[in-house]
């Protein structure tokens, strides 16, 4: 199957990195795609201006789970300056395959979502 | 009906998707177009194109000609008198001219306006920016478990915090203007038209009913002299007309009553500097150069889905989606179908979700096999929030649909449950 759905994003979906919640949490945002009913909760604990701890949790499609799922993998032990580099095309590349204009909102929603969470971190600051 | 007569009509169906052959479930979105509708825009503007009603020329003649011969088809397809049919651009467009044009000059505080739940946000938001405006109040009728509008009963149920109730429960106070659809679009449910206008008119024989029939014009037989509303918007792209063609149907007095909605060309008897006049009903409401090819294909598709015969068309629909029904019974557990459980509640629209898969990995798996259906909210947000679930699937189907496309749809189906594991 060529694939939006090869086993690497499946398994994304099924086991997603990261899913939960964190006691004492820095910041915590939720996003929402409203046109298709997907949230993601991304929650951040940060320390010495590193990103100690990362979950999130939600309720989505596939490609926007698995792309969650890789971003905090990807974000884990970074500088929080370094997040806002990050950018719609890095996460398609990140999911590693190719993605239709219909689904882009799903990749780049998790962005969304922490990207808002570091503004809302550099704010409090 | 002879289906591969009519498959054969419309080009679209020829083509490949993903190297398959397209199976276009999305009638619900928008129908494809025959090639008779298509032909009938080419010739407008090859042989006949010019401004109407503006000029004394012979073009400008036949084109004013054709726009109003279309008028008159268009509103004998649906039972109406030619004078009452405003031609717009979409249903959307035709729901938001009674709510600027209605909507603002005769509510004030106090006055109650009924919509439902199930609304598509084009039947929904016009009102709520109207009650914004004028300090009306505005209502929801609950849905019933079939997927359509709860009549009866006490609901004590509540959405995004606002309490909504059975159309019994909010038929209460100066109720002014009722707005709802005739058919859901999430759903599928044919709402009880009937039953609504008989309890409104029993309220206050006054009160305004508007109805969204984006769903029902495009598949069964409509007569506005039976309905006994007093507005219908419907779009003409739904039912093999070209995208910016639609039509509002309005009692002839409340249009007349009414101020314009856009004002520019066409729409005025008189301007001096000091003052206007506007111009007779319906052109009041058709400001600046019409879409006329956009009539002429309207036109063109009301002639063609009148040979075909509407009554042909509601049974092929109803047929389809009792085989729809019965093959996605057979996944067994795996599918949950909402809305009526009787196909012929529910003519032509299968909204579904498959357990553990979100509707657009669905969609897109379907897609991979060449079926297009649509997947998320459908643009009835407060629905969901209801229903309780975050998107769905749906399958719509119209009079070039077969009984062997719903079989690749299942196929496909069971192929989005190898990829999940499930």
């Amino acid at each position: 199957m060529d694939d939006l759905y090869r086993e690497q994003i499946v398994d994304h979906y099924k086991n997603p990195r990261n899913f939960g919640e964190l006691d004492d949490a820095t910041v915590k945002v939720r996003e929402t795609n409203a046109s298709c009913g997907d949230m993601v909760e991304w929650v951040m604990k940060i320390d010495g201006g590193k990103v100690k701890e990362v979950r999130f949790k939600g309720l989505g499609c596939a490609i926007s789970t698995a792309a969650a799922s890789m971003l905090t993998e990807k974000v884990k032990g970074k500088r929080i300056g370094d997040l806002g580099k990050i950018s719609d095309e890095d996460m398609v590349e990140l999911l590693g395959v190719k993605i239709n204009l219909g689904r882009i909102k799903c990749v780049t929603l998790p962005l969304k979502a922490m990207q808002k969470a570091v503004e809302e971190y550099e704010q409090k600051d | 009906m002879n289906i591969s007569k009519v498959r054969n009509d419309f080009p679209i169906l020829k083509r490949k998707v993903n190297g398959k052959p397209l199976v276009y479930l999305d009638n619900a979105a928008t129908s494809q177009k025959p090639r008779q509708v298509l032909e009938a825009i080419k010739e407008y503007y090859e042989k006949h194109n010019a401004n109407v009603a503006r000029g004394v020329h012979t073009l400008a003649n036949e084109a004013t000609q054709m726009y109003e011969e279309s008028r008159g088809k268009v509103a004998g397809f649906i039972g109406a008198r030619k004078d009452e049919v405003v031609f717009v651009r979409n249903a959307s467009e035709g729901l938001n001219l009674v709510a600027f044009s209605w909507g603002l000059n005769k509510l004030k505080k106090g006055d109650v306006v009924v919509t439902s739940v199930l609304e598509h946000h084009s039947n929904m938001l016009p009102w709520r920016m109207v009650v914004e405006k004028t300090g009306a109040e505005l209502k929801y009728i609950d849905v019933d478990d079939e997927g359509g509008l709860l009549l009866k009963g006490k609901s004590k149920t509540k959405v995004s915090g606002v309490k909504i109730g059975s159309m019994e429960q909010v038929l209460v106070g100066k109720v002014k203007l009722v707005a709802v659809s005739a058919k859901s679009n999430m759903t599928g449910a044919l709402q009880p038209i009937e039953a609504v206008v008989k309890a409104v008119r029993r309220v206050n024989r006054r009160v305004v009913i508007v109805v969204d029939g984006s769903h029902s014009v495009p598949h069964m037989i409509t007569d506005v002299k039976k309905l006994g509303v007093d507005f219908l918007s419907y779009s003409g792209h739904k039912m093999l007309g070209p995208m910016g063609s639609g039509v509002l149907w309005g009692r002839k007095k409340l249009l007349e009553e009414m101020p314009p909605f856009l004002r520019g060309g066409d729409m005025i008897s008189e301007v001096t500097l000091e003052s206007e006049e506007w111009n007779r009903v319906p052109h009041k409401f058709e400001a600046g150069t019409p879409n006329v090819a956009g009539a002429v294909g309207l036109a063109a598709a009301v002639d063609y889905l009148t040979r075909v015969g509407m009554k042909e068309i509601y049974k092929h629909e109803i047929k389809l989606t009792n085989y729809a029904l019965k093959k996605l019974k057979e996944l067994k557990g795996d599918v949950e179908v909402y809305g009526p459980s009787e196909a012929d509640k529910r003519a032509g629209v299968v909204t579904f979700n498959v357990k553990g898969v979100h509707a657009h990995d669905v969609a897109q798996i379907l897609d991979r096999e060449g079926v297009a259906v649509r997947s998320g909210q459908h643009c009835t947000g407060p629905l969901f929030e209801r229903l309780g679930i975050p998107a769905s699937v749906r399958a719509s189907f119209y009079l070039y649909n077969l009984k062997e496309e719903i079989d690749v749809m299942v196929e496909a189906l069971k192929k989005v449950k190898e990829v999940f594991k499930i």
